[in-house]
């Protein structure tokens, strides 16, 4: 094989990687467009928007961490416990409804930054401990679920997540507001330049003399305070503080991540990927209900064939483009 | 030994970093017993000794890594001491590591200007500005890099040409290479000779460690010796010879060394006359084009050819970890299965991986398991492993090479890179093969080891072992082996016995190889 052959396969298997994703959910968009007549009209995507929009908040802060190299694993519960946290503070004004779970939320983050940054612990055992305590911190804080804390009605807060503006919804005003900051964050900077340079080649970034500590311990503080962010607007959304929700969720945050095209072992990745990677997990999933008929457990079964389908696609493209 | 500093044909270049009575001691066990170290501006400086006497340590100190017990050190004049890596980095003292120490996912630009990016307004990184930057640094260096390539897709010679530029873009004074070469083609290493010629037109003085002899004298001014902590020579290159040079490193006789060769290879072998191994026609697309090659019993077949070539391919296939398209692989008249790593190791070949520690040792294991590991099948009854057996086997391995442990239970990890070699040696001997392959044995080893290593190969081909070596170092290569095949482009393209084993014909072999068939 020629040089520039290699070179031009390599160029369009690393294409596919960033953008297949987006690919994808052009595709579905138009299948689904053609086979449903609800399917794309502004009611529906607008709904799956604002429906999408608290996973995408938790994501976008899950491509920083997995780029560096890492993982959080706690997101769902600190999601979970900022809506809590939200709602029981909106007694106290708007204001407080937002700072009280985005403060708790960041210190949970330092403190996992700190352990894998400082302590230079694992990130999948540091944030597994943070997902058991914040869960648990939520258990105790509603004495296990009997509580329920409730958003006074005419609270301001509560257009966080139910108002819109010229017809879209503030959820997701708020996702395209982060995700074009976090996308020049992440490509623009010099602390996105330190997450793919620690994600790429730790060892590497510490002999360039790269402040790595610091660098990860404000990912983890980013991440964190992104899914107390996304825990928040879902309070001001429901009205209440929901207990049971977030289970898992740091998992479909991962496969969004992944399905967007950032590279699990870190060092490669884009925030408008896992954008991508959101919306195909959310379309996919109205598409089935579209069907009808199906169980809807379907959806988790279609999501998973599509997260092993990309990472092998990946895994594929990677290989070619050595 | 005197130094040079008072002798007078040189015109004396300014001294930019010069150490003085450097003591360093870990743990009561004194690394630096008192050294001194004088560079001058745009010299390249060699800095040479064996594993563990002390090179290693005082380049940390003179980069700001270890903080010396005693001693000063004065830069561009003035008392310095450096606190952290950093801090040297930014006095303008650069070092290049053996080992690639760069992002290969990033760009050459991001590798060139991580941590000093140029930005722009409101804070965002310039990267119009950071390309233009390293275009004209790249071309002023005459490293020829299209700066938007992903550094891990180029070459390692070309990666590590990158990161000399990026240490000499922070405008440098003193840039420390650490072993280079270790990882590059003979072609490369032109390059980064010339790479540093240009460093040596601009003043800036280099810091060259290698265990290569060759490179020494070629490139290097002046050289210090350490042994044992203790600086035991320092002058200018030429008016040592590489023999004066090899003793006064290990501290043996002259004479000793002289009769005995800078390589510790012996004569030709004594070999059998029908081929223990025989390999034709081996073929795996775009990798191997067409390899035919043969062992005898008590024979040392060398493999030539630039790296990329397939050398450390072909052996893998020969072991069954490289998959084949085509070919045929016997041992003593029975074809081995292809692509089956257990059934060349059933018919007897062996291979000691040329990343050592990706591919061979596992770190936190004691030299005990590491040796056994592979044998564990043949020491074993019903699945239980017979103590007995491996200690046996274990103290049979560690007397006969001779390894220095303190005890079979010592981490593996904590060895020098030559005891680690020869660890690996002993798991695959243990496994009693008929055919060892060997893929650059002695890279990254001091002097000393590399002699220990060599001489074994020699013993175990003398026992009847037939052996292919594999080794970018041409005089190894030529020395140690009985014939050589020559691979270029994942075909052999020729067969060099007696006298063509030279350095010459590996080298016209590989130009013209090839070209007439």
């Amino acid at each position: 094989m020629s040089t520039s052959q290699q070179t031009r396969s390599g160029a369009l298997a690393g294409l596919v990687q960033r953008h297949g994703a987006l690919g994808v959910l052009v595709l579905l968009l138009v299948v689904g467009g053609l086979a449903f007549d609800t399917f794309l009209t502004a009611y529906n995507l607008g709904n799956l928007a604002v429906q999408a929009s608290f996973l995408a908040v938790i994501a976008l802060g899950m491509t920083m961490v997995i780029v560096s190299g890492g993982i959080d694993l706690s997101v769902g519960s600190v999601y979970a416990l900022s809506g809590v946290l939200a709602a029981y503070s909106a007694r106290w004004g708007p204001i407080a409804a937002l700072l009280v779970p985005l403060a708790v939320a960041a210190a949970i983050g330092l403190v996992q930054g700190l352990l894998v940054g400082r302590a230079k612990l694992a990130p999948f055992i540091v944030t597994l401990g943070g997902l058991l305590f914040a869960r648990g911190l939520l258990q105790f804080l509603t004495a296990e679920g009997s509580e329920t804390y409730l958003v006074p009605r005419e609270s301001a807060f509560l257009q966080l997540g139910q108002g819109s503006v010229l017809g879209v919804g503030v959820p997701v005003l708020i996702v395209v507001l982060l995700y074009a900051v976090g996308g020049i964050v992440l490509q623009r900077t010099r602390f996105g330049m330190r997450l793919f340079a620690i994600g790429g080649g730790e060892d590497a970034a510490n002999l360039m003399g790269l402040p790595v500590t610091s660098t990860k311990v404000g990912v983890y503080v980013l991440s964190a305070t992104l899914a107390g962010l996304a825990g928040t607007m879902n309070a001001a959304q429901l009205g209440s503080g929901v207990t049971v929700i977030g289970v898992g969720l740091e998992l479909n945050a991962i496969a969004a991540v992944v399905i967007g095209g950032t590279l699990l072992a870190g060092g490669m990745g884009s925030v408008s990927g896992t954008l991508a990677g959101v919306a195909l997990l959310f379309v996919i999933q109205d598409l089935i209900n579209q069907v009808g008929g199906f169980n809807s457990n379907l959806q988790a079964v279609v999501s998973g064939a599509v997260l092993i389908t990309v990472v092998v696609l990946q895994t594929l493209l990677s290989r070619a483009r050595r | 030994m005197s130094s040079s500093e008072d002798m007078s044909e040189e015109p004396t270049a300014q001294v930019v970093l010069e150490a003085s009575g450097i003591r360093k001691s870990f743990a009561g066990v004194h690394a630096l017993r008192g050294v001194d170290f004088r560079l001058r501006a745009g010299e390249v400086h060699a800095l040479v000794g064996e594993n563990g006497a002390g090179k290693s340590t005082l380049i940390k100190v003179l980069t700001g890594v270890y903080q010396p017990d005693d001693g000063e050190l004065h830069y561009l004049g003035a008392p310095v001491s450096f606190a952290r890596p950093a801090a040297a980095q930014e006095a303008g003292i650069s070092t290049v590591y053996q080992e690639v120490n760069l992002v290969p996912s990033m760009t050459v630009a991001h590798n060139l200007y991580l941590g000093r990016e140029p930005r722009s307004g409101f804070g965002l990184v310039d990267f119009r500005g950071m390309r233009r930057d390293a275009e004209n640094l790249l071309e002023d260096l005459g490293i020829d890099v299209d700066p938007r390539r992903q550094l891990g897709s180029l070459g390692l010679g070309v990666q590590q040409m990158v990161a000399v530029a990026r240490a000499v873009s922070a405008d440098a004074r003193v840039v420390i290479m650490d072993e280079p070469t270790s990882s590059l083609e003979p072609r490369e290493v032109e390059t980064l000779f010339e790479l540093i010629r240009r460093l040596h037109e601009r003043d800036v003085a280099v810091v060259y460690v290698s265990h290569r002899m060759e490179e020494l004298f070629q490139i290097c001014d002046a050289v210090t010796v350490l042994r044992d902590g203790r600086l035991v020579h320092s002058g200018p290159m030429y008016e040592m010879t590489r023999l004066e040079l090899v003793s006064t490193m290990l501290g043996r006789p002259l004479s000793e060394v002289r009769r005995e060769g800078t390589t510790a290879f012996g004569g030709d072998h004594e070999t059998g006359s029908t081929a223990l191994l025989r390999a034709t026609g081996m073929s795996r697309r775009g990798v191997l084009g067409a390899v035919d090659l043969s062992v005898k019993p008590g024979e040392v077949l060398g493999l030539g050819g630039l790296l990329g070539s397939g050398r450390s391919e072909t052996v893998k296939a020969l072991v069954g970890l490289q998959s084949l398209d085509a070919g045929v692989i016997e041992v003593d008249g029975r074809t081995v299965r292809r692509g089956s790593a257990a059934s060349a190791i059933r018919a007897g070949i062996v291979l000691v991986p040329e990343d050592r520690k990706a591919e061979g040792i596992i770190p936190h294991l004691s030299v005990r398991e590491n040796i056994v590991l592979a044998a564990l099948p043949r020491l074993s009854k019903a699945g239980i492993v017979s103590r007995a057996r491996q200690d046996k086997v274990v103290a049979t391995f560690m007397e006969r090479l001779r390894i220095k442990a303190s005890s079979p239970e010592q981490k593996v990890n904590e060895l020098s890179g030559g005891n680690q070699q020869k660890v690996m040696l002993a798991r695959w001997l243990a496994m009693s093969p008929k055919v060892l392959l060997l893929d650059e044995p002695t890279r990254g080893i001091d002097v000393g080891a590399k002699a220990e290593v060599q001489s074994l190969v020699d013993d175990l081909a003398e026992q009847g072992l037939g052996i292919i070596l594999v080794s970018s170092d041409l005089e190894e290569l030529v020395e140690g082996a009985d014939r050589i095949v020559v691979l270029k482009d994942g075909s052999s393209v020729a067969v060099l016995t007696d006298s063509e084993v030279s350095v010459d014909g590996v080298m016209s072999a590989i130009a013209e190889g090839g070209a007439d068939e």
